[in-house]
């Protein structure tokens, strides 16, 4: 096929030379980095009782933020798409705060919140809940972090969402539960999974907002950035280069979940 | 493009450096001492000169600082506080090996001390270094492999446990009995006293003297108490000029001058005001400093070559015990 | 009903905690010590110079991504060529890997030891630690927003109307200016004004590169947490709470465009 429109090579080589030196070039820095250090090395680093207690704690409170953010993101997207109430643009506004909030922002307002002498802290503390400094308050800050992705991902779709066939389940008597699993929950399963990978790519990505509330206590509250990071410091750049390498490889295949879940989703809205 | 733009960025920051400008590059809780001694220095080299003098201030763990210099960080002098972290950019090839003797004792302006801070009254009863091992004590002190205010800490409990006798495997458990203790690692010695005050984490922090009393000034409210142990370690504060930095950019007079200054009269004074140890004998007696009694790297660790190879080095002793804790 | 009443409940109380308490709370430290101490906190002249340095980079940063995000939309929205998913994929890796992992990178890259580090050094030019250094990680970072705001929606207006302007004879510059521009001016705005607030707000990647020198290389993110750790909380809540003002006027504009499309 004969290209019709115009710009193709102007916009191909813009996008190329960007992409190159603004992003491929540095990754490409890490995988040579990366290369040196030798499969033997990389993995005594891998293994290395802190990297894997960083990595677990950095996946389970991930997953634990995600776990969050895909409730509170399913009841606000509903509430958001099915009900009119007085405030609902300001509630809709407010979802897009923690994206447009920079994340040391987040991390400083929350580690001092859940602090013994914050707002959260003085009432938690009684209780004997401490947040800040344990897996809790990493999970706290990651998910604050990534709560528009699940209510920004299922609202569109829910949106979008013919009603008649729930119209006609009700009418034919049906409990609106069954409505939900039968009906509803098909439609927006992809893109709710779609808004769950960004969500849990996000949280192991984060760092400025974790820092501040997760103290950086090895073996117990060290999120695997924030170590490679200290390696870094260290002059360990064995350390740090493998450390990155792994958090890169799982954002890369984050990312192809999330495309291929994307192009499965987009099948659905598709379909008349 | 990269460079267009690298050009047209460094034209675009030229207007902000003036005249004489230079970069100290410090360890982290140096920032209210520079504070106050940058314009002291300014004052005197327009009255020496005529020129006027910027000089712009970094702080963080020093072997932090270190390591940005080595990959750039334009820094003409460092200040930092352990040698160890200069003798890694002699060699980088920055500055000259015998960089400790192109200043007075050897080219340490000031002294300190690790020394302890507690809560109000002390209720953990914490007079000496085997009290930060006791059951239910927790310690704070930031990361001995990024800071040095922190390595001073674990050499001080090192050489404390030596001096009492005990060999060298003893004096392993007894630091690994230590590290236990310590709930939270910061990377710099200011983010553990905000651990340490702010979020009221820790029984006792351990930081050096004059950061001590900074801090038990500065939360007088919440009346914390001073401890100087009976015995310590002798902290150095280093300093140096970054040869290369410093030729580069033609600083390399007013960045001497700067050291220079640092043991002069005036600055000795500002320094035992904020409880740094110094050589000046007029400000060190117009300040009451408690006795102590100082071992050295020098006498009980093997120097700092020593420190460097078995306590530091990969896998050294310090791996050990703290990493695998 | 029931079900609505309580769901609605759950929404705003979870809503109030997650989210607006941490956001007053900010505001209440800030203000905590009075005006004048806030007033003092933020003409603080290094303050200052972190706000200056942040709209800097902030100010270089949003053109050239908008330059690349509209040309990546129209690449890969209105032709057909061999490696297309693999670009859409690249266009969006920034988006998901962690923006302390660019900092490593770019330290990998452009440091003394790193690849091109010593050649440019030798040449006098200083990425690391320096305002080109900041720039190009916060670049790297915030690449994917215009080209995803506006991707898609070329995508689903179609070519036709451009096409037609081909037939009728209008050079590239008209098409776009024309036609292209004024379809997808709402989503290019709504993409800037995303790419802005995290070009202003981006603090991992630049806190491994910039060296952190008092009044020089300090962003306003970064000085939060200096000020955090120089033990100075109003000033920090402050220097914070005109970042979260920066975030809300954000949020206001991208709200009205939100009506607007």
């Amino acid at each position: 096929m004969k290209r019709v429109l115009p710009g193709f090579g102007l916009s191909m080589g813009v996008t190329l030379t960007y992409l190159g030196v603004i992003v491929l070039l540095p990754l490409v820095a890490l995988v040579l980095r990366g290369a040196e250090i030798g499969p033997e090395r990389f993995w005594a680093i891998l293994t290395a009782p802190r990297t894997l207690a960083a990595l677990q704690l950095t996946l389970v409170a991930g997953a634990m933020a995600t776990v969050v953010n895909a409730a509170y993101g399913l009841l606000m997207a509903w509430v958001l798409v099915r009900y009119d109430f007085p405030g609902k643009r300001v509630l809709d506004a407010l979802m897009d705060i923690p994206f447009a909030l920079p994340t040391a922002v987040a991390g400083l307002a929350l580690s001092a919140l859940f602090s013994a002498n914050g707002w959260f802290g003085a009432l938690l503390e009684p209780m004997g809940i401490q947040v800040v400094f344990t897996i809790w308050g990493v999970a706290i800050a990651m998910s604050f972090t990534s709560i528009p992705f699940v209510v920004r991902t299922v609202q569109p779709v829910l949106e979008d969402l013919d009603t008649q066939y729930e119209q006609a389940a009700i009418t034919l008597g049906a409990h609106p539960f069954t409505i939900f699993r039968k009906v509803i929950w098909p439609v927006i399963l992809p893109s709710f999974l779609v808004g769950i990978t960004l969500s849990f790519a996000r949280s192991l990505g984060e760092f400025g907002a974790v820092v501040f509330i997760a103290g950086n206590l090895p073996m117990k509250t060290e999120i695997a950035s924030l170590l490679a990071v200290i390696r870094l410091e260290e002059y360990d750049y064995n350390g740090a280069a493998a450390i990155a390498m792994v958090l890169l490889v799982i954002a890369l295949l984050l990312l192809v979940v999330s495309n291929l879940l994307q192009a499965r989703a987009l099948r659905y809205k598709a379909k008349p | 493009m990269k460079l267009v733009l690298a050009t047209a960025l460094s034209l675009l920051a030229a207007p902000v450096m003036a005249q004489d400008s230079i970069l100290n590059v410090s360890y982290d809780i140096a920032r209210e001492l520079f504070v106050e001694i940058n314009p002291a220095f300014a004052a005197k080299w327009k009255a020496d000169t005529g020129r006027d003098v910027s000089i712009d201030q970094s702080h963080a763990g020093s072997s932090r600082q270190a390591r940005a210099i080595l990959e750039g960080l334009p820094a003409d002098v460092v200040t930092f506080n352990q040698v160890t972290d200069i003798d890694v950019l002699a060699e980088g090839g920055l500055l000259a090996d015998d960089w400790r003797e192109k200043f007075p004792n050897e080219a340490s302006p000031y002294y300190s001390l690790p020394a302890f801070l507690v809560r109000e009254g002390n209720p953990k009863n914490i007079d000496d270094w085997d009290d930060l091992t006791a059951e239910g004590v927790q310690v704070v002190f930031p990361n001995p492999k990024t800071s040095g205010n922190g390595r001073y800490t674990y050499l001080a409990a090192y050489a404390w446990a030596l001096n009492t006798g005990l060999d060298d495997a003893g004096a392993q458990d007894f630091v690994k009995k230590l590290f236990a203790n310590v709930p939270v690692f910061d990377t710099g010695g200011r983010a553990a006293t905000t651990t340490f005050a702010e979020n009221g984490i820790g029984d006792v922090l351990v930081t050096f003297e004059a950061e001590t009393a900074g801090i038990a000034q500065q939360y007088a409210d919440q009346g914390f108490v001073r401890v100087t142990p009976p015995t310590s370690l002798l902290a150095e504060f280093p300093v140096a000029v970054v040869d290369e930095v410093a030729e580069q950019k033609g600083t390399t007079e007013v960045a001497t001058a700067y050291l220079d200054f640092l043991y002069s009269p005036e600055a000795q004074e500002i320094l035992a005001k904020r409880s740094f140890r110094v050589h000046d004998k007029a400000a060190i007696e117009a300040h009451e400093f408690p006795e102590v009694n100082l071992l050295t790297v020098e006498n009980l660790l093997g120097g700092w070559e020593g420190v460097a190879a078995n306590h530091l080095a990969e896998g050294g002793i310090l791996d050990r015990v703290f990493v695998n804790q | 009903m029931t079900a609505r009443r309580l769901l609605i409940a759950a929404a705003l109380i979870s809503t109030l905690f997650l989210v607006v308490v941490p956001l007053a709370y900010i505001f209440s430290r800030a203000f905590g010590q009075g005006w004048a101490a806030y007033q003092a906190n933020i003409l603080h002249p290094d303050t200052l110079h972190a706000i200056w340095l942040t709209s800097v980079v902030a100010v270089i940063v949003l053109p050239i991504n908008i330059a690349f995000g509209i040309a990546a939309a129209w690449l890969v929205a209105r032709f057909r060529f061999w490696g297309r998913g693999l670009l859409v994929l690249l266009i969006e890796i920034p988006f998901s890997v962690s923006p302390i992992i660019a900092g490593i990178c770019y330290l990998l890259l452009y440091g003394r030891q790193g690849l091109l580090g010593p050649l440019l050094l030798e040449n006098g030019i200083q990425i690391l630690f320096a305002i080109p250094g900041i720039v190009l990680v916060t670049m790297f970072v915030t690449s994917p927003f215009v080209a995803r705001e506006v991707l898609p929606l070329m995508e689903a207006q179609g070519s036709e109307q451009e096409q037609a302007a081909v037939t009728l004879g209008a050079s590239g510059w008209q098409i776009f200016r024309r036609v292209t521009l004024p379809n997808i001016r709402w989503a290019l705005l709504y993409g800037a004004v995303l790419c802005a607030a995290r070009a202003v707000g981006e603090f991992g990647g630049v806190s491994v590169v910039s060296g952190s020198i008092r009044g020089q290389t300090n962003t306003l993110p970064l000085q939060v947490e200096l000020l955090f750790n120089d033990l100075n909380t109003v000033g920090a809540f402050a220097a914070a709470s005109t970042l979260t003002l920066i975030a809300l006027v954000a949020l206001a504009v991208k709200t009205v465009l939100d009506r607007q499309r």
